[in-house]
């Protein structure tokens, strides 16, 4: 199974930058369903059964479910034009890419922990969420950025996973869940309070 | 005894959503706040003797600097819900609202939402405080998020999503930092199969205590890493400069009593998770490069502070801001250790129990002069006499005057300054702090002097429950300026001997 594993971590990263180039909130969601599978697929790969059923359910099936609906909920105008532009985002993923592998060149030390590429693909899918967080301006798209971001420390965690430690990562999933659900209320509100989604707009609150 | 900690505000909160009736949930939340605060007093008590309880399989087992965290979160929270049976009463009865800043009509949501996620708000907090596992802090650290973004939302209108939407992301995000912390962490205890290391036996719940065990082990550069990950994870949530932009829009638009929790209760929370971190690098004699840190990032957020103090109208800005200096004094002194350790310890409480008080008050300012801006508040002591009294000396105390509380652990950690030799932070802290006691003063003085306005009806009495909660937490704090009880001192000693002190 483990000869699947840099195929599946391959896949990740370029699904990271397909996801930086993406306008559409509805490709957005596909991709965060897709890397929930892909996720799902590399725990199968590692004996993680259980949980593998687990991120399946939440981040393969229920949060894009949830966020497919958030969006169909909106009557706001979905696509707008991103903070950063989406060139650069997506030149800026490849640049967290290329300081992740030099980093993981660097960190020699542990090289029995993690797979070769694991830590680079963790590394690059929070860097892409991060920028998604800071790229973007509508909440949707923050939201997206988060679960991405969120993805890549899970990621990060996957090697040092231990049989006592499930009741934590299913807690850890949990947390997330009811996170994004709080998140999505919030959306909604924001589409009807402010007609819009763009958090771009937010500037009544300063010094 | 300790389960009932987690799941009595738990359940309550549940009944509170599906039975929805008013009267009962405005029944339930005081009596969940005492028996909550019955309760942590009682495992305070037992932890100050040398015990150690544990529940859930050790889930679940304070050591004295989270019993301490405990009991201030439950005993504010106490506070918190005799003040709002008043609020909500007086808010069943506004029959239109409009929004103070835009003029917009606005609804409440649901009250059974609002009690019930007060409870919830109490489960998360009681969690972070009484577990050693890392992983659960994090989750209820993450929970107290969830749990009191919807409080901030009470009032339904643009601005109180605004800060909602920026508390819920910018937390969320910071706290993922946090995770990663602790993955790193891990990283760095980890002790390859038959390398000779030990690895930390499956089922144990008291990472902690394992971590500080082998902390001589751990791989350094991982550890220092993962320490400057939980610092700026939970220092996001801590209000710590410059991480501190969701803080001033949360509490500002939060209704007084959750301001209050949020400020007295949760940065607490948030604290205990970075001196966890710094618990481990003590035990692996990088105390020096924590503690260096969080110097670093407690003289920021005090100079933040001050240039933001310094002509802030807003006063629930004011006090939101104040709340930022004081967690950087807090992160000042657990950096420095010694003598500053404990009293940062016995800041912690001052502070918590003043900013409690400050903004309840600053609740029932609100609720009668319909402003934001200090400003436009005047004659404070006409309209409001005990208000005005109270608000008068809660300001002196938050600003570290004599004879209150936070003058004495102010000052022992100036002197644990001096003791350290670290006689340039002790200047930029002298200076700040008179610069805010300069500021605040201003705002504070306009406020409560003055006459009243003209259109303000003079002899409206001001409703028991309103004033009866700061006014306890007021000489809770005098009379910890005028003499530390000894058991509270040794209880506070026992707890900063963890972090150093």
């Amino acid at each position: 199974m483990t000869t699947l594993l840099p195929t599946i971590l391959f896949l990740l990263l370029l699904n990271n930058l397909v996801l930086l180039g993406m306008s559409r909130l509805r490709g957005l969601i596909r991709l965060t369903a897709f890397q929930g599978i892909l996720l799902t697929a590399l725990l199968l790969c590692l004996d993680h059964a259980l949980l593998a059923g687990a991120v399946l359910l939440i981040k393969g099936l229920l949060l894009p479910g949830l966020l497919m609906r958030t969006r169909k909920g909106l009557h706001a105008a979905t696509s707008l034009k991103p903070r950063l532009h989406r060139g650069l985002g997506i030149l800026a993923g490849m640049a967290g890419l290329v300081f992740s592998l030099w980093l993981e060149a660097r960190l020699l030390i542990l090289p029995d922990l993690f797979p070769p590429l694991l830590l680079p693909t963790a590394l690059t899918t929070l860097f892409c969420g991060l920028i998604l967080v800071v790229g973007r301006t509508t909440a949707l798209s923050q939201v997206i950025g988060y679960l991405v971001a969120e993805n890549g420390i899970f990621l990060l965690g996957v090697p040092l996973m231990t049989a006592g430690a499930v009741w934590f990562e299913l807690a850890l999933l949990l947390d997330v869940f009811v996170a994004v659900f709080v998140m999505g209320i919030a959306i909604h509100h924001i589409g009807e309070t402010f007609e819009s989604i763009d958090v771009g707009r937010f500037r009544s609150l300063r010094d | 005894m300790l389960e009932a900690l987690l799941f009595l505000p738990l359940c309550a909160g549940l009944l509170m959503l599906a039975v929805g009736n008013a009267a009962l949930c405005r029944g339930l939340l005081p009596l969940t706040g005492l028996a909550h605060a019955a309760l942590s007093l009682l495992t305070a008590a037992r932890v100050a003797h040398g015990e150690t309880p544990t529940a859930l399989g050790g889930l679940l087992a304070p050591d004295p600097l989270g019993a301490l965290f405990l009991t201030l979160a439950s005993l504010l929270f106490l506070a918190a819900s005799i003040y709002a049976l008043a609020y909500l009463r007086e808010e069943e009865s506004i029959e239109e609202r409009t929004c103070i800043q835009d003029g917009r009509s606005f609804t409440n949501a649901p009250e059974r939402r609002f009690t019930a996620c007060l409870c919830f708000f109490l489960a998360a907090m009681s969690l972070v405080t009484t577990t050693p596992h890392l992983g659960a802090l994090w989750v209820g650290i993450e929970a107290t998020t969830l749990s009191s973004a919807p409080l901030i939302y009470f009032h339904r209108h643009q601005r109180s999503l605004e800060a909602t939407w920026k508390y819920l992301i910018i937390c969320s995000v910071g706290i993922a930092l946090a995770l990663l912390g602790n993955i790193l962490l891990s990283v760095a205890f980890y002790a390859p199969a038959g390398g000779g290391g030990s690895e930390m036996p499956a089922g144990d719940m008291n990472q902690m205590g394992w971590f500080i065990q082998h902390a001589h082990t751990a791989a350094q550069p991982w550890l220092k890493a993962a320490f400057i990950f939980l610092l700026v994870g939970y220092g996001t949530k801590m209000g710590l400069a410059p991480l501190h932009n969701w803080l001033p829009d949360a509490h500002s638009q939060a209704p007084s009593l959750v301001s209050a929790l949020l400020s007295g209760a949760l940065l607490n929370c948030a604290l205990l998770g970075i001196l966890r971190g710094h618990q481990i690098t003590l035990a692996a004699g990088l105390g020096g490069f924590s503690g260096g840190l969080l110097v670093f990032f407690g003289l920021l957020s005090l100079i933040t502070a001050a240039i933001f103090i310094v002509g802030q109208g807003h006063y629930k800005r004011l006090l939101a801001y104040s709340s930022v200096e004081h967690m950087g004094i807090l992160a000042l002194g657990t950096g420095l250790g010694g003598l500053a350790a404990q009293g940062a310890l016995l800041h912690a409480v001052c502070h918590s129990l003043t900013k409690c008080m400050l903004f309840l008050l600053a609740g029932n300012i609100l609720a009668r002069y319909h402003t934001f801006s200090s400003y436009d508040v005047r004659g404070l002591r006409w309209i409001m006499p005990v208000t005005g009294a109270l608000w008068t000396a809660g300001f002196l105390a938050i600003a570290g005057s004599p004879p209150f509380g936070v003058f004495v652990s102010e000052f022992l950690i100036l002197k644990g300054m001096l003791a350290g030799g670290s006689y340039g932070v002790a200047v930029v802290y002298l200076t700040t702090l008179a610069i805010i006691f300069v500021g605040m003063s201003v705002a504070v003085l306009r406020m409560v002097q003055g006459n009243r306005p003209a259109d303000m009806p003079q002899n409206q009495r001001e409703a028991l429950l309103n004033v009866l909660p700061p006014l306890v937490l007021g000489l809770a704090v005098l009379t910890l300026g005028l003499c530390v009880p000894d058991w509270l001192w040794h209880f506070l000693q026992r707890g900063a001997a963890l972090i150093g002190g």
